[in-house]
Parts: C-alpha cells; sequence; structure tokens
C-alpha cells in the first residue's frame, strides 16, 4: 500500500459543523483546502446528536465572544437555511416557571437577553403561557416567551457546508485522524493514522472533542475538553401537536433543566442531560438517563406519557474549563485553534467562519471570497413543514420514484434513497443515508422497510466501488 | 382458474367513479374483507397497499402454518399470502401497489400518493387494516450504544426476503413466544448461531410441544425471567448485558445479533390522524367485531384491532367486517336500539376486543389477552359495580389469546356503563357483590 503525500494552503481538522463552515469559507477563496476528518461521515461527533434548536442567544454571557457569534451566526444561518432549502421553523421558545426560584430568574433572564442584543423576549403570565400551550402540565406561574428561537435540521446543514466547501475545490478525506504533527520550516506536517500525510501552510483545529489532544500537539496546553454527555429522547410524531414552540428550561442555582422541543421532522425531543465524563467515545444512553427525560417530558407535558418513544440517542458536547469559546489565531505558528464550541456551535458556525477569515486576514492570509464558486447547494426538503416529494405531484409527474414510498413512517420514497446515494458526498454507511433522507428513522426503525432501504443502498454502493472512494 | 391482473395497478390511476369502500393496506385482515365486500355485491372495492406486493406479513414467513383457521389448510406464508390476493383478483377487487395512504380524514376522505401521482378519493366508506408492528429497541426503552445488528422480526425478515447478507455469527432472541421461534428459525437458517431466547416472564409463551421441538432442533437455551438491560458496540454489536428478574445478577453475553421478536403495537397512524378512539390497552380503534367503530365512515379489521394474533384470525376480522359492511351498504342494517357498550379488561389481563359490544347483537367470542400465565383462572364481569358473571378459564398464557364465550352479554345493560372484566380468586362470589 503505497502512501500519500498532500499539501494545501490550509487544513480544516475536523468536518463538524464549524469545521465544515470554516472549510466552506475558505474554499471560496483563491486558498487550497483540505478538510480532514476521523470519522467516516461529516457531522458524526458532536454534530450529530444535539437538540437541533437555531438560538437566539438570549442567554449566552453578554460580551462574550460566543454571544456575539451565535448572535450573528443566527442571522447568518437563518438566510443561509432558507437559500439551501434546509428546514428551520420559528416556532419560539418559552421558558416556563414553575416555582419561586424559577419565576424570580425570569426578569433577569430578561435583561440578559437585552443584553446580548435581543429586545424580543417577552414576560408573560399563567394564562398566556397556557394559551400558547395548552397540553403543558398544570402549576405553570408565568414564563418568557422568546420568538426568535427556532428548530432547524442539523444535519442537512453540515452536509450542505461540507458539500460546497466540495464543489468551490476542498479537498475532503474522511475515515482518517493525525496522530502526529511535525513542524516544518513553512508549513505543518500532519502525519495520519493511515500512514498518509498532509503538508499544510495553516491548520485550523476544529476537532470538537479531540480539540484539546490536537492542541496538545501543537504545544498548547489551553484548556481540556471534558466529553459533556447528553441524552436525549425522541418521541412518535403522534406526539408532535401536544407542543406548537421549544420548552426551554429556566436555569436557576440548582438546576440546569431539560428541553422538551418540537423537530423539524415533526416528532418531539426531550433533553439532553448533563454528564461530564472522561470517555470521548462513551455515547451509550442510559437506564437512568431515560428514567430521569421520562419523567421530566410527562412532568412538562404529561400526554406524553401515552406516546411512544421513536428513539433514543446521546452525544457528547465538548465542555471546556472556560465559558466562552476558545478561539485563537497565533501568526507564528500559523495555526488556529477553535475549541470550546459548546452547544451552541451550529447556530454560530457561520459566523465562527467568518471570524477566523477576519483573524486570517490580519495575519496576512488572503481570504477575499473569490467568484464562480456557484450557488449554495439546494438541500432535500427534510422538514415536516416543507414539500416532501411524495406530497409533490409535479415532481412525481416528472420522475415516479418520488412516488414510490420505502420507509413508510418517515414518507422518504426510493427516488430520495436515490438522490442521496449519487449526491457530492454520498453516505458510507447506513447511519449516513438515515440522516441524508430520514429513511428508517422513524417509529418503526425498520421493521417494514430495512429490506428495500438496504437493498437500494446497497446497490448504489456497489455501482460506485467501481470508482473512486 | 386465471387471476385477472389487469386490476392491479402501481396507484393511483383515475377510475370511472368513486369506490363503494376503499381499503387501507393489502394483508390478510384487508384482503378478506375485500373478497367479502365484492362476494356481497359491492359494487367497487378498492385496496391500497404501501408494499409494491400485496399479501402482508405473511408473505415473509417461509414457514407453514398459516390458513388453517379461514382456509381449513395449511399453508406457507408466501403461499398463503398468494392465495388471499388471488381470490380477492378473482373476486373482482382493484388492487394498488406501491401507494401510500397520506391522509384519511374523519369524515372518511383518502388522500393516496404514488408513483401514478396523488389522488383524493370519496368512497363511502373506509376500511383501516393497517397492521401492526413489533417495537424496536428503542420503543423498548433499552439502553446502551447503537450499533448494527439490533433487529426486529419484522426487519430480519425483510432482509431475507430483500436477499441481503445478515452481518452476525451469533445471536440473541428476546421473547419466548410463536413469532420469536419463528426468528430463531429464520436465524438459523440464514447460518446464525442462536445464542439463547430470552423472556421476562416465567415460561415461554408458545405452544408446549412446538416450542419443546423447536428448541431442542435449534439446541437453543431459554432464559426465563431475564430482561435485557443494555447494549454494546461502537459500530457492530460486541455484547448485551441482562439481568435475571429474581436473582437481581447481571450479566454479559458476547452476541453480534439481537433480536427484538413481538411486543405488537397497532400501526395506528392514520386512525389517530383520522380521530378514530382509540383504545388505550390494545391501541387500535375501539371497534365492534365487525369492526365497526364510533367513526361512521371509518371501519377497521385485523392486527390493527387485535394486535399479535395470527393471520387467520386477521383474516376473520376482515371477513366478518366485509359481511356486515356489504350488509349495510346494501342497506341491511342489525336492529341497533342504542350505542354500543364499551368493555375493557382490568390488570393483570391486558386488553379485551371487541372493544364495543351491543347485548342485542352479540359477538360469538371475545379474545382476551394477559400480561401474566394464569392457572384456570376465574373471570368476572361486571357493569356498574354490578357483577353479571362469574365464570371459569382455561389458562391464560401471555402473547395467546383466550377465546371468551359471550353467554352473558345478555345481562349487560345498554345504560349501566362499561363492562369490566377482571380475574379473581374463586368461583363464589364475594362478600361485597
Amino acid at each position: 500500500m503505497s502512501v500519500e503525500r498532500r499539501t494545501a494552503d490550509v487544513c480544516v481538522i475536523g468536518a463538524g459543523v464549524v469545521g465544515s463552515a470554516i472549510a466552506r469559507r475558505l474554499a471560496r477563496t483563491d486558498l487550497s483546502v483540505i478538510l480532514l476528518d476521523a470519522a467516516d461521515d461529516v457531522g458524526s461527533g458532536t454534530s450529530k446528536a444535539n437538540t437541533a434548536i437555531l438560538h437566539t442567544g438570549f442567554d449566552t454571557v453578554p460580551g462574550s465572544l460566543e454571544s456575539r457569534l451565535v448572535h450573528e451566526g443566527y442571522q447568518l444561518l437563518s438566510a443561509y437555511a432558507e437559500e439551501a432549502g434546509i428546514a428551520v421553523e420559528p416556532t419560539g421558545g418559552l421558558l416556563v416557571a414553575w416555582d419561586d426560584d424559577q419565576e424570580t430568574a425570569l426578569p433577569g433572564l430578561q435583561a440578559k437577553a437585552l443584553d446580548n442584543g435581543y429586545a424580543a423576549a417577552e414576560l408573560v403570565d399563567a394564562a398566556e403561557v397556557r394559551r400558547r400551550e395548552p397540553s403543558l402540565g398544570l402549576g405553570a406561574r408565568s414564563g418568557l416567551w422568546v420568538p426568535g428561537e427556532s428548530i432547524i435540521d442539523p444535519w442537512s446543514v453540515t452536509l450542505a457546508y461540507a458539500s460546497e466547501a466540495v464543489a468551490a475545490g476542498a479537498d475532503l478525506f474522511l475515515g482518517d485522524a493525525v496522530v502526529g504533527v511535525e513542524g516544518l520550516d513553512d508549513r505543518h506536517r500532519l502525519e495520519l493514522g493511515s500512514g498518509d500525510s498532509i503538508d499544510a501552510t495553516w491548520v485550523i483545529n476544529a476537532a470538537g472533542l479531540r480539540a484539546d489532544d490536537l492542541d496538545a500537539m501543537f504545544g498548547h496546553h489551553r484548556f481540556t475538553v471534558t466529553p459533556r454527555r447528553g441524552q436525549l429522547l425522541v418521541y412518535d410524531k403522534l406526539a408532535r401537536p401536544l407542543l406548537s414552540s421549544i420548552l426551554l428550561p429556566v436555569p436557576t442555582e440548582r438546576t440546569k433543566g431539560v428541553l422538551v422541543s418540537p423537530t423539524v421532522w415533526g416528532n418531539l425531543l426531550v433533553g439532553p442531560t448533563a454528564e461530564d465524563l472522561e470517555d470521548k467515545t462513551a455515547t451509550c444512553s442510559t437506564a437512568e438517563g431515560i428514567a430521569v427525560l421520562r419523567a421530566a417530558a410527562e412532568a412538562l407535558v404529561p400526554a406524553l406519557a401515552r406516546e411512544e418513544i421513536t428513539a433514543i440517542y446521546a452525544g457528547l458536547r465538548a465542555a471546556t474549563e472556560h465559558r466562552d469559546y476558545q478561539i485563537d489565531l497565533a501568526v507564528s505558528e500559523r495555526y488556529v485553534c477553535v475549541g470550546g464550541i459548546r452547544s451552541t456551535g451550529l447556530t454560530a458556525s457561520l459566523a465562527i467562519a467568518e471570524h477566523v477569515a477576519g483573524l486570517l486576514a490580519a495575519a496576512g492570509v488572503p481570504v477575499d471570497e473569490r467568484g464562480g464558486c456557484g450557488p449554495t447547494p439546494v438541500m432535500p426538503p427534510l422538514g415536516e413543514q416543507q414539500c416532501r416529494p411524495l406530497f409533490d405531484a409535479d415532481l412525481i409527474a416528472k420522475d415516479p420514484a418520488y412516488g414510490r414510498a420505502v420507509c413508510h413512517c418517515e414518507r422518504v420514497s426510493e427516488g430520495e434513497i436515490r438522490d442521496a446515494m449519487v449526491s457530492p458526498l454520498p453516505p458510507a454507511e447506513l447511519g449516513g443515508l438515515r440522516r441524508r433522507t430520514r429513511a428508517m428513522n422513524g417509529r418503526c426503525q425498520g421493521f417494514s422497510c430495512a429490506g428495500s432501504v438496504e437493498r437500494l443502498f446497497g446497490e448504489a454502493a456497489t455501482s460506485e466501488d467501481g470508482g473512486d472512494r | 382458474m386465471k387471476t385477472p391482473r389487469h386490476r392491479v395497478h402501481q396507484g393511483p390511476r383515475v377510475l370511472d367513479a368513486e369506490p363503494d369502500v376503499v381499503i387501507v393496506g393489502a394483508g390478510p385482515a384487508g384482503l378478506s374483507a375485500a373478497t367479502e365486500l365484492r362476494r356481497r355485491d359491492v359494487e367497487s372495492v378498492l385496496v391500497i397497499e404501501r408494499d409494491a406486493e400485496a399479501g402482508g406479513v405473511p408473505r415473509l414467513c417461509d414457514h407453514t402454518g398459516f390458513g388453517l383457521q379461514d382456509l381449513h389448510r395449511s399453508l406457507s406464508g408466501p403461499r398463503y399470502a398468494s392465495r388471499l390476493v388471488d381470490e380477492s383478483l378473482r373476486a373482482g377487487i382493484e388492487l394498488w401497489l406501491s401507494t401510500t395512504v397520506t391522509d384519511v380524514s374523519s369524515d372518511g376522505v383518502v388522500t393516496v400518493s404514488g408513483p401514478a401521482g396523488i389522488a383524493v378519493l370519496h368512497p363511502r366508506s373506509v376500511v383501516l387494516a393497517t397492521g401492526v408492528r413489533e417495537r424496536p429497541r428503542s420503543a423498548r426503552l433499552v439502553p446502551g450504544d447503537r450499533p448494527a445488528g439490533v433487529l426486529t422480526t419484522g426487519q430480519l425478515q425483510q432482509l431475507v426476503a430483500a436477499r441481503q447478507p445478515l452481518v452476525g455469527s451469533r445471536a440473541l432472541v428476546v421473547g419466548a413466544e410463536h413469532v420469536s421461534y419463528s426468528a430463531a428459525l429464520t436465524l438459523r437458517h440464514a447460518g446464525i448461531d442462536v445464542v439463547a431466547m430470552t423472556t421476562e416472564l416465567e415460561a415461554h409463551q408458545s405452544v408446549a410441544l412446538g416450542a419443546w421441538a423447536m428448541r431442542s432442533m435449534l439446541r437453543t437455551p431459554l432464559w426465563t425471567s431475564t430482561r435485557v438491560t443494555s447494549l454494546t458496540g461502537h459500530g457492530r454489536l460486541v455484547g448485551v448485558e441482562v439481568e435475571d428478574l429474581t436473582t437481581g445478577a447481571q450479566r454479559s453475553v458476547a452476541v453480534d445479533m439481537i433480536v427484538f421478536t413481538g411486543d405488537w403495537i397497532p400501526d395506528h397512524e392514520l386512525a389517530r390522524r383520522a380521530e378514530v378512539p382509540i383504545d388505550p390497552a390494545t391501541l387500535g380503534p375501539l371497534s365492534d367485531a365487525w369492526g365497526v367503530t364510533p367513526l361512521e365512515t371509518v371501519r377497521a379489521a385485523g392486527n390493527l384491532v387485535h394486535p399479535g394474533e395470527t393471520a387467520g384470525t386477521a383474516a376473520l376480522s376482515g371477513r366478518r367486517l366485509g359481511h356486515m359492511l356489504g350488509a349495510n351498504l346494501g342497506g341491511v342494517s342489525p336492529p341497533r336500539k342504542g350505542p354500543p357498550v364499551r368493555v375493557v379488561a382490568d390488570a393483570p389481563l391486558k386488553w379485551v376486543w371487541p372493544s364495543l359490544v351491543d347485548p342485542e347483537v352479540p359477538p360469538r367470542t371475545m379474545m382476551l389477552w394477559t400480561s401474566t400465565f394464569l392457572e384456570r383462572p376465574v373471570l368476572v364481569v361486571e357493569q356498574g359495580g354490578r357483577e353479571i358473571a362469574r365464570v371459569r378459564l382455561p389458562h391464560g398464557t401471555p402473547n395467546r389469546s383466550i377465546r371468551l364465550k359471550v353467554p352473558w352479554i345478555a345481562a349487560v345493560e345498554r345504560r349501566r356503563g362499561p363492562v369490566m372484566l377482571r380475574v379473581a380468586d374463586d368461583l363464589s362470589a364475594s362478600p361485597g357483590a
């Protein structure tokens, strides 16, 4: 097996939502860009298992970098999602106070929102809380209504960024991790697990959970990533009518609480737990976690006790000892560390990319966007509020494959699976197909469709094996 | 006789007129209802199936024993399925395949989508025969990692039928009822070693002789009073944690495949969209023995209303529905003097069906499911705090039904509220009654 050495002006390590956004931004310049990830798909670490919320940043720490980037990122991603056809629903968020502590905290949160440049948060009384969410349990005292909080399809965001980066000329390498860094005169040599290597003038560390390990390879010990596990329950779509907005917890001294949120796919999601761990691969759910989340969900929305659970998963947030993002550029080292991006990375992603581009520009790197990078990619309509192919008579008339449902729970057609398999970033595994199409993500988890979905996946994957994969 | 295939389409297509009846689901219940409706001279009966082939679950069950109840012979699953399809086509139904019913409204308007486009139908009556599914791992709240190699029986049979490779060499089968043995057999045929079968109950719930024969043939131990508590494996399943419910002892089992069997839940999405009242015990629509629900235009049959019964039982409930609906559409209605009476079952009984009965038009039998083993239990029938019957039942086994004769139904009064079934210790009435 021959080893290869590739060269680029910039290597972005980590193809999560943040790394992909940075790669997209830099690929649209005259720089040559490599985007690298240890996993076999983009967005398969922290970006895969989150609460899928587009935050206004109303409750970030005022004056922090996170506050600014979430605020800017919210605007940027809202506009981008609309252009790319990525599902967003402006459901609004409602913080509900159930006791004295929480009720006392609400005015402070409203003031904090103002400090964060968000003026639309509004205190509402118990009657208004009930009017907005009639399925809530009894005993709500009052609330804070945050109309800008929205839900989004997080998987399509990372896919869109990475697709766009690739379309603009970036090279994407998956399934290979950096195991060593060698400093040469004018560049870094990144040794990879496969034996291949990458020579890059600039390296951008967007490695998420592994950002501290990679930072150490560059001789820094700025922070330690403590994986914070968040377990999440997804309720059946039949539960969706129980809630119209995101029920956000009121953080108090004692507890942070969990949220109950609709998803753009038409489910309700409950979570996350917050468990500080040591193992950066511990994405397992636990009996205790499930019990805690069910109890919390049923306390907030009692009717959930009668609904089925479609999925249980857990993600790890890259928490550090710092309260703010850790973004730093070292000119002499030609190295940018983008660490400590906790749960707001999805919302802030485009602003983080702009921020990094700004830091690079200040360091003399030419990051002006060049023309001719092509339009924003249009992602498949996966949102429940979008016109899905099975409901699109014109599309079916053009191609009957869009009228042939394969995954019945999620109403995914044969045409959509075919499209995903020939997309610029085809899935390497069934899990990737599920994130790209929703197939097998529904209540039956493959009881009725495993045969046809896996057959379509297998056929398409085999027919591509002759090519360069 | 040659089967008229010209009535099979990838729907929807333009019809000359609105169908009299739209049946959702071409499994044993839907097909049997359709055949019976045609035999009752209902002009146009349209069966809509979301899969590319009709026949339902038996299509994927490659073992014998199908058809005993409704056709009085034993056939393999696929042969049984194709017989039901052929019979219904000969009877003159219209069948749309690969066509999804995306909505049924409470007044019976049906929206469908398929390779030929989207259509809205306004039949005189809608029959839901959407069947059941097994609860997958997530719905059973089994914690742990999310590796590959975690299946339901349905998924397993789908993969085998689609000739997809089964990756794995050692499997654990969760469940010890009929379907669990079927899963074990399928695994065995695929060359996969079944390490054990587990059940949280204290014994298997299949037919004694069959279970014994099956296990000796498979050489598979049955772990009773055992619960799966966690799954391990990144990418691929490597192990399962199980707990002995008697001792509380935990241990790990090295398997790369786990099949969750049984634990049926009706596919009730369309029923709920149509706002048919749902029985909280079965989670299927409330209905009488003829599939009549509280909604005038929507009826329901098969495992949607009695989840987990055999294909033959589903076929018979479909046939009964067809018989009555055919008569009703022809202008004949049974003498109903008022609304039906609700029947409920108290723990450890799990559910009873029909969930609605008319004292003047009683069902011949009822199906009664229990959550625990019952040794010749005594069934007490009460209404409005009044005991109306006390009878000795045969043994009760979970995941199989007890067939209940209902001579007591004459004592049910329409206005005394729901009829409650519960089990008691002995045949003599309690002092309070």
